[in-house]
């Protein structure tokens, strides 16, 4: 299975060997600036002559533009550029490309980061200005004056549906469907995964559990607002600064929206507060730019955390129906479910993904998922940690956890009796590669989490999510220093301790210590293309390059001992930072360590490199089951998590630290998504809570300590066997939370979040012995 | 329009520096002195990423006018270091990996060590509450409530 | 002959065909005979795909290898967060 021309083999076999640097907990080589305050981030850089830039954005969830007058904000002092939608050309009709980890249709893109014919949501930037200060660009924003036509506006998926809905997009054709000539629609796409036939499935059962959820749309919420400084020359040549997930894939669209060659926008990566996925998009960096070129001088942007709330990501709030069918023995006969996402105002949800993932942690004969992509007046949606999984999981799981109790089984022996292992028909199609599902059910099961007796109240529940994971472009170089350190450059952003992970690779490929290896992450002139941190990928993809660079330079550095000795580069070998001559030269010669090759290295042949470029295939694919006790407040209808535990495949963990960080920081976040974090609007589809004081992303003192188990079972096509890990850890706390709700209530909860105003009103429902509340 | 003209103290140094009325002390910090280790997450005092102390009492540097701040000793993220040697909190929070993005860090530095000034024996409760007005969005908490109780350990022993 | 499996949408431009045995050795050939055979294909679909060799996932790889006996499906391209 490993793509054997393209992944190194490395020192890395697996797991069951004992490394230097591999699995040790090493202080992370970013860390001290990063708690002295020096780590640059997206707004911390200072350019001399530097402008402020700011947007204007719509009032209105849908609007017509009929016109913008910006000339008194033009002729304020202090003013150095106004741009519109006639600052940006327009880009042709129905031409996708492939940019990064998607297609991305730049029509769209254009639009979405300045409306052009209407504002399509609530925050849809209108208009933006450059000016010496914040307070002149905030008055000069104040002067542009805009002529809306208000329209009637839609943010629920259901109702965007039905005809009669207000139109999003009028020229949108529904992919995957038939479509009456001329009638007009917001459904994007219609998408279909699956195999067998769910009725004959349903026949066999002897209970069917059938259940409609809904999910409201929920922010990434990182820390540090969108940022960029863009500079522009008066030759066209350009640099930015940015808080991005990806340099590369920002440059591309960047480039494209004005028209640049690629290779004249240098693009540098700031530190980046959090991304999640919701920085792998542009918004504030083609004005930042387009004001720069306008202004001649660098400008800029920073967003509000209302303009985060209101123009950035959140992920696709949902409608959802799951209907499973199992024997009396706990065996699923049959799984079908229709899944309805919110696209917001442009074609995009992750719908596709959540319907291949729905059902994915059972092996099925007869599974079928129905999805659609559906446009609303609210912010395009951006990726979220395993974008669409967590909210087609949530309902599959909930009915899986239903349907063991139904028939008196135990969710995770159900779980395990339906199991996927390699070789498994995947609910999407193909067969499973290596994969640790049982495994991680078996942990779960074993854990003495699992094991332990409930207080008096409280509610247990457990759930299991997959996630894909991806590889992609990937380039790596390492660069010789004349002491022997060695400087590690990358392309990939580091969101939470991959220069540690690479780093950790390329000292124990080549037998030095980790002090030894500096790493950084380098411009887009500085290496060949880095498709974004997302998807899991940086230590999976990362990994590879770095094993591949390491026995890059390892080739040049034999080869550089075999001249110095005068022998044939075959009889040479690497083992622990030095060459060794083999084949009967071992007497006469002593080992040449690196820091010796590095010294005479002018002398046998110049500077020595090691470099390695990939298009990283077959990341493992990983699974995760969560174990979760919950105590309510029955007065209040307050929902505590009094103890989690997270067990999850992690192929194998190069910095177990920072592998634990990523299930505590998954788990928390869908803490959040589970009992707290909705979008909420008014009548006009006005967001209502744009802070983080209504919109409430769980607080240190509402979560437990997150136990962690790491489950290693190797991914063969990585030298060291990892798999990703970032975003299993979200998919399964949803559901996990429900049942511990629904295990200490009884009742079975539908609706996300699980709100104390919603749990206090269903407890209060129970009363008059319903079962189901929503 | 014109500007205050406000002497204080920051990180041991006395400060001058001129500010309009609406200025806050972080945008103070940030743009004008250049110390951007204090973080502008949410401008509402909601996030605590611009934790800093006027003296000795926490707050978030947003919710303060620069123009309140004249004569008073305010600590910021870049003076807890002791020259070349790391506050006890900023080395745990390397050793525990109690940070993942890094942006909260500050903050979240801030507000522990004026915990760990008034309480050097918190329970993990006591942590919790008092670090709950800083937002982290990546580490779940978990290894940051613990660098703080083992620092706490470190410090008492 | 490699099985060769159309899901998600692709089955809509294939004269609802979701399977069939093709004689391919790489990604690319596939893509090339699926075009000729299917001409309703987009033209930028192989874009819009992930290809599942034997369980192992490919994007964007031409050169990748199909043996007679594989089992490749044709995917929605997976991104991530």
């Amino acid at each position: 299975m490993t793509d054997s021309n393209k992944t190194p083999s490395g020192n890395g076999t697996g797991n069951g060997k004992d490394y230097k640097w591999v699995g040790t907990r090493a202080v992370r080589p970013d860390g001290v600036d990063k708690v002295t305050g020096r780590a640059k981030f997206g707004a911390d850089l200072h350019l001399p002559n530097m402008l402020v830039g700011k947007v204007l954005r719509s009032p209105h969830a849908h609007a017509h533009i009929r016109s913008i007058d910006t000339s008194a904000a033009e002729a304020l002092s202090g003013v150095k550029a106004v741009i519109t939608r006639d600052d940006f050309s327009d880009q042709p009709k129905g031409a996708v490309q492939p940019a990064g980890e998607m297609t991305i249709n730049y029509r769209d893109m254009v639009r979405n980061v300045m409306a052009r014919e209407k504002a399509l949501y609530e925050g849809h930037a209108i208009a933006a200005v450059a000016a010496v200060d914040a307070r002149i660009a905030a008055k000069a924003l104040s002067l542009i004056k805009v002529d809306f036509e208000v329209l009637p506006h839609v943010i629920d998926p259901v109702a965007a549906m039905e005809s009669g809905a207000p139109i999003i997009q009028e020229d949108l054709m529904t992919e995957g469907m038939e479509q009456s000539p001329g009638a007009m629609t917001n459904i994007a796409k219609r998408v279909e995964f699956g195999h067998g036939d769910v009725a004959v499935g349903f026949a066999e059962a002897d209970v069917v559990i059938e259940r409609e959820f809904t999910t409201q749309p929920v922010h990434q919420a990182y820390i540090e607002p969108h940022a960029c400084v863009a500079s522009m020359t008066e030759d066209g040549q350009g640099e930015l600064w940015l808080s991005t997930q990806g340099h590369y894939v920002a440059r591309g669209h960047c480039a494209t929206l004005l028209g640049l060659d690629v290779s004249k926008l240098r693009v540098q990566a700031s530190e980046i507060g959090g991304g999640f996925g919701g920085k792998t998009v542009v918004y504030l960096e083609p004005l930042a730019l387009a004001l720069s070129r306008k202004a001649c001088q660098p400008v800029k942007m920073a967003m509000t955390r209302e303009e985060v709330f209101r123009a950035t990501g959140p992920t696709s709030g949902a409608h959802l129906w799951v209907k499973v069918g199992a024997t009396n023995d706990g065996r699923i006969t049959a799984a079908d479910a229709v899944l309805k996402y919110q696209a917001g105002a442009f074609p995009g949800s992750p719908v596709a993904q959540g319907a291949q993932c729905a059902f994915a942690p059972y092996e099925l004969n007869h599974v079928r998922t129905i999805g659609y992509d559906i446009l609303v007046n609210r912010a395009k949606v951006a990726a979220y940690r395993a974008p669409g999984a967590p909210i087609a999981e949530y309902a599959t799981e909930s009915v899986m956890d239903e349907i063991a109790g139904v028939i008196g089984m135990d969710p995770l022996e159900f779980r395990l009796k339906n199991a996927p292992k390699q070789g498994s028909q995947s609910s999407y199609g193909p067969k499973f590669p290596v994969i640790g599902c049982i495994e991680t059910l078996e942990a779960a099961r074993d854990h003495d989490h699992y094991q332990s007796p409930l207080k008096a109240g409280q509610g247990r529940g457990v759930a299991t999510g997959y996630w894909f994971n991806i590889g992609g472009q990937t380039s790596a170089t390492l660069n010789l220093s004349e002491d022997g350190s060695v400087a590690l450059v990358l392309g990939t952003v580091d969101v939470g301790g991959t220069r540690a992970s690479l780093s950790m690779m390329a000292a124990e490929e080549l037998g030095i210590d980790l002090d030894k290896v500096r790493p950084m992450i380098g411009d887009t002139s500085a290496l060949g293309y880095n498709m974004l941190t997302g998807g899991s990928r940086v230590t999976f993809a990362g990994g590879i390059a770095v094993v591949g660079a390491a026995q890059d330079l390892i080739g040049t550095l034999k080869d550089r001992a075999a001249k110095f000795w005068d022998i044939p580069v075959d009889d040479v070998e690497w083992a622990e930072g030095e060459a060794r001559a083999t084949n009967g030269y071992t007497d006469n010669m002593q080992p040449l360590s690196l820091q010796e090759i590095a010294k005479d290295m002018a002398k046998t042949g110049g500077p020595i490199v090691g470099a390695h470029s990939i298009n990283a295939q077959g990341a493992g694919p990983s699974f995760g089951t969560h174990v979760v006790d919950v105590d309510v407040d029955r007065e209040t209808g307050r929902v505590w998590v009094t103890r989690y535990t997270v067990v999850q495949d992690a192929g194998k963990a190069i910095h177990p630290s920072y592998v634990e960080g990523q299930y505590q920081g998954g788990a928390v976040q869908g803490i959040g998504w589970a009992l707290n974090e909705e979008y909420i609007y008014d009548d006009k589809g006005r967001l209502e809570n744009a802070g983080f004081l209504d919109y409430r992303v769980p607080v240190c003192s509402d979560v437990p300590m997150i136990d962690t188990v790491i489950v290693e079972v190797a991914n063969p096509t990585h030298p060291y066997g990892v798999r990703g890990v970032g975003e299993t850890p979200i998919v399964p706390p949803m559901a996990a939370i429900s049942n511990a709700l629904a295990n200490a209530l009884g009742i079975r909860f539908t609706d996300l979040p699980m709100s104390p105003p919603r749990v206090l009103a269903a407890i209060k429902a129970a009363n008059g012995d319903a079962t189901t509340a929503s | 329009m014109a500007k205050y003209h406000i002497t204080t103290r920051i990180n041991g140094d006395d400060v001058e520096f001129l500010c309009a009325p609406e200025q806050t002390l972080l945008d103070v910090l940030r743009d004008d002195l250049r110390l951007t280790g204090s973080k502008e997450g949410c401008a509402s005092g909601d996030c605590g990423a611009c934790s800093v102390t006027i003296d000795g009492r926490l707050v978030c540097s947003c919710l303060v006018l620069a123009a309140e701040v004249g004569g008073q000793e305010i600590e910021t993220i870049e003076g807890m270091a002791d020259g070349d040697r790391l506050h006890p909190l900023q080395q745990k929070f390397l050793d525990f990996a109690a940070l993942q993005c890094g942006v909260c860090t500050p903050g979240f530095l801030i507000a522990a060590k004026a915990l760990l000034d008034r309480n050097s024996n918190p329970s993990e409760t006591e942590v919790r509450y008092w670090l709950a007005g800083n937002l982290c969005r990546c580490t779940g908490y978990d290894k940051i409530v613990r660098a703080v109780l083992d620092t706490a350990a470190d410090m008492r022993d | 002959m490699a099985r060769i499996v159309l899901t998600g949408n692709l089955q809509l431009h294939t004269e609802g065909v979701s399977e069939l045995e093709l004689d391919v050795n790489t990604i690319r050939q596939l893509m090339r005979q699926l075009s000729t055979r299917y001409p309703g294909l987009p033209a930028d679909f192989e874009d819009e795909v992930a290809v599942s060799i034997d369980g192992t996932i490919y994007q964007d790889d031409w050169f990748a290898e199909i043996a007679p006996d594989s089992e490749v499906h044709l995917l929605p391209r997976i991104g991530g967060g």
